[in-house]
């Protein structure tokens, strides 16, 4: 008897753990779902939908060096990619950006109190680049072509970074880095013409080339910004987000 | 406990240094709301908490000072060092609050009333400062008796707190009871005896544990249990100082440091420090003592600030020469309470690498090289972002005294929300007639508070020679709200890159003649090319506005300026601004 009970519960756990595994199989070989979770193991910083859909590790990798191409949208693309590490409480800086607009940044989301600004570096750039790659998880530098950094320095820094597990990222040429993302096909949606309406959103797309991609590409679209300021994803390719028409306001033409 | 208490001193040591006669109605302001007012300007109907204007409307002459912690500290020095010279072993409970045990003065001068008469002779004669003397069992029973200038018997503490208002236990400015006040007051409790009669298990049940503390407090108990622990004598820090300080800055330098060390041997103890013994030596070998005893642990912050007043109250006082050896005793310690790291000791320490690193780059660049931003109130967006050195305070309302206020340094910042003007996109502008005369007040703003405006009292501060590191209690959760909102200002998305100084634009309509105003809301031409010098340059392909800006009319010299919205035929959107008869570029939406 008891051994009929226990060739039974044998039996019962062999059928289960076959629908188990049976449950977790598709999950495993999805290859919508291969790429890691960003900052499962705090490797990855994470970044907003859209864009960890189209960069090879779901996110930034800790240690990486990623250049933003200098196209319209450079500035905002540089904030989507400090919003999500920037909420999960990683310490971000930008350096040699006077202009840069912190409001901006705030609507995007960027906790400001983690967002340290060095906006003239004058020509200790590399120093203090340096310096903070040393402390800091996101570290952002402009102007690194008008002061004349070279190679060696380049190289130097973007080893500084892997090995302090900072993600550098370098808005302009960087040659080497690991990612390259690039500002293309923007549009702003908002205005009817006629001078009514106003700036509400631009819809960008994000090209992305790099390590870890085909060689021709990825891109994302999506909101950026979006109404509010920060970057969203397109939920429908319908109408703009456009006022009523209103009759012109110029008076003599 | 014998208390010896100056009534509203923050406003008696600003009116000494400010020069005010005694006569005048003074107050204190912190923050667009009076912290202290003279006895003066209390019959006038002055309270604490009114409101600035309020305040003024009341009694027109009042004279409005500015906060000052470390002046306050230092003013009360030599009223310490007049009773000093009656009674030893004084603690300094706050400036303008000190405590002694009252039965060696009693002893010695034959009763409690006796020695109360010559505390407050000795200190009005040495000062020039009134005070008053309360005697009771336990320092907040004698602070409640000094405000009524009467001496409790021995034993008849409890009687005398049971007869007093709930109130009463929300009288120290560190602590904001006024939460657990209301409650009391709400559940019928409205004396302390009626307080104090509950259970202590059921007050620390139902109310938590700063209640349990007031508990003790309307009982006529200390604060805390009696099972302090008396520290080990290796608790204190001791820096010789070499060359001796005789500047204050460096010596708030120095005191940084020790207090830094005390924090790091006391958290490695599990403690933290009630009461604690600032002590210096000075070059012609005298020996200073001062107690400082505090309601609240003190953070590392707090002893700093503690020790930086009490040196500079003793260096400005001079006379003793310079430095040499600071010793920072914790006299009383009690269990350290919820200043720990987080769970995994990652929050903390990258919090404090960060920090270092940053530290490093100033030491590079200079303390104005990494600034951090703070959102504040204003219109445009250059406006609305205050930059703060990083590791000031970022606090919202009290870094006023700050002279970098913003963008507008220049002038004072507007002192009332004065009539908003549109722009807040066609949402906020219901029929767009095209004719300027509707422009104003289309969104009406009450309670819309812009930063206070840097008056006189205030300003001084900013120019003293010590450099404020941080205002005391710039980290109370009420200063640090969120930035203010102004009718009037660009709405979101805003603009990514905002220029440091507008640059020339050049607007031009298709036949090539540049593109103006006619009226402050209307162009009077299509704009069809922009070009800028060195910025983004094309063809226009889309355009919002113009808005009008009116703000600060009332202000000679200030220019009505209105913003256009411009999206270029390469994607690119600018702002730009009108004023002074062409177009500026502002920012670019990069």
């Amino acid at each position: 008897m008891a051994e009929t009970a226990g060739a039974d519960a044998a039996s019962r756990l062999e059928v289960a753990r076959g629908l188990l595994r049976r449950l977790e199989r598709p999950a495993r070989l999805d290859p919508a779902r291969a790429a890691p979770t960003p900052g499962d193991d705090g490797r990855v910083l994470p970044v907003p939908g859209p864009l960890a859909r189209v960069l090879p590790a779901g996110g930034l990798r800790r240690g990486s060096t990623v250049a933003v191409g200098a196209a319209p949208g450079a500035t905002s693309l540089l904030f989507a990619l400090l919003v999500e590490a920037s909420a999960s409480g990683a310490w971000a800086a930008v350096v040699g950006r006077p202009d840069l607009g912190a409001l901006a940044a705030a609507e995007a989301g960027v906790r400001l109190d983690r967002l340290a600004l060095v906006p003239d570096p004058g020509r200790d750039l590399v120093a203090v680049v340096a310096a903070l790659v040393d402390g800091l998880d996101v570290v952002a530098l402009a102007g690194h072509e008008r002061a004349g950094v070279r190679a060696a320095d380049r190289q130097r820094l973007a080893a500084r970074a892997r090995q302090r597990g900072t993600v550098l990222i370098a808005l302009g040429v960087w040659p080497g880095a690991d990612l390259e993302l690039t500002c293309t096909r923007q549009r702003w949606d908002g205005l009817v013409g006629g001078g009514a309406g106003r700036l509400r959103a631009r819809r960008a797309g994000v090209r992305v080339r790099g390590r870890g991609i085909a060689p021709g590409g990825r891109e994302a679209r999506l909101l950026l910004p979006g109404p509010v300021g920060a970057p969203e994803a397109i939920a429908v390719p319908g109408p703009d987000l456009a006022a009523a028409p209103v009759p012109a306001r110029v008076a003599a033409v | 406990m014998l208390a010896l208490w100056s009534p509203d001193w923050p406003v008696t040591a600003a009116a000494r240094a400010e020069g005010v006669p005694s006569h005048r109605p003074a107050a204190v302001v912190v923050g667009n709301r009076v912290l202290a007012c003279s006895a003066t300007a209390r019959t006038h109907g002055v309270r604490r908490g009114l409101r600035r204007r309020e305040a003024q409307s009341r009694c027109p002459e009042l004279a409005v000072l500015g906060r000052d912690p470390e002046r306050d500290a230092r003013l009360f020095e030599p009223v310490v060092v007049a009773v000093e010279e009656l009674a030893p072993g004084v603690e300094v409970v706050r400036p303008g609050l000190v405590a002694l045990p009252a039965r060696g003065p009693a002893g010695f001068f034959g009763g409690e009333l006796g020695a109360a008469e010559r505390l407050v002779d000795r200190v009005a004669a040495r000062t020039g400062v009134e005070c008053q003397v309360g005697v009771a069992d336990g320092l907040f029973a004698a602070v409640l008796a000094a405000r009524r200038g009467v001496a409790v018997e021995a034993g008849a503490t409890p009687a005398f707190l049971a007869a007093m208002d709930v109130v009463e236990l929300d009288r120290e400015p560190e602590v904001d009871r006024s939460e657990l006040v209301g409650l009391l007051r709400r559940l019928g409790l409205r004396s302390l005896g009626a307080f104090g009669s509950l259970d202590a298990a059921d007050v620390a049940s139902r109310f938590g544990a700063d209640a349990v503390l007031a508990h003790r407090l309307a009982r006529g108990l200390d604060p805390r249990p009696p099972v302090r622990r008396c520290p080990p004598e290796e608790l204190a820090v001791e820096l010789e100082l070499d060359p001796p300080v005789d500047r204050v800055d460096a010596a708030a330098f120095a005191a940084r440091g020790l207090a830094e060390r005390l924090h790091r041997v006391l958290a490695g103890h599990g403690l933290s420090c009630t009461r604690l013994g600032v002590a210096a030596t000075t070059e012609q070998g005298e020996e200073l003592l001062r107690i400082w005893r505090c309601a609240e642990p003190l953070t590392p912050s707090g002893t700093v600030d503690r020790v930086r007043w009490q040196l500079d109250a003793w260096l400005t006082r001079g006379g003793s020469g310079a430095v040499v050896r600071m010793r920072l005793t914790p006299e009383e310690t009690v269990t350290a309470g919820a200043l720990q790291l987080g769970l995994w000791g990652e929050v903390g320490v990258a919090d404090e690498r960060a920090g270092r690193a940053l530290v490093r780059v100033q030491a590079l660049l200079g303390p104005g090289g990494v600034v951090t931003a703070v959102l504040t109130g204003g219109r445009d967006p250059a406006e609305r972002v205050r930059l703060v050195s990083w590791g000031d305070a970022r606090a919202t309302l009290d870094g006023v005294s700050d002279d970098r206020a913003g963008p507008m340094s220049g002038e004072p910042p507007a002192a009332e929300p004065g009539p908003s003007e549109p722009g807040g996109g066609p949402a906020a502008r219901p029929g767009r007639t095209g004719s300027a005369g509707p422009g104003r007040s289309r969104e009406p703003g009450p309670g819309v508070q812009p930063p206070l405006s840097p008056a006189g009292p205030m300003r001084r501060n900013a120019r003293r020679g010590t450099r404020r590191t941080k205002p005391v209690r710039a980290a109370r959760p009420g200063l640090l709200s969120p930035a203010p909102v102004w009718p009037g200002r660009l709405p979101a998305p805003s603009p990514a890159s905002v220029l440091p100084e507008p640059r020339h634009a050049v607007l031009l309509d298709a036949a090539g003649a540049p593109v103006g105003l006619r009226a402050a809301d209307l162009l009077d031409a299509v704009p069809a090319r922009l070009d800028t010098s060195g910025g983004p340059s094309g063809a226009v392909v889309g355009w919002a506005g113009p808005w009008p800006v009116q703000q600060r009319w009332w202000v000679p010299g200030a220019v009505s300026t209105a913003r256009l919205q411009v999206v270029l035929d390469d994607g690119v959107a600018v702002l730009l601004v009108a004023a002074r008869g062409r177009w500026w570029l502002a920012a670019v939406y990069d």
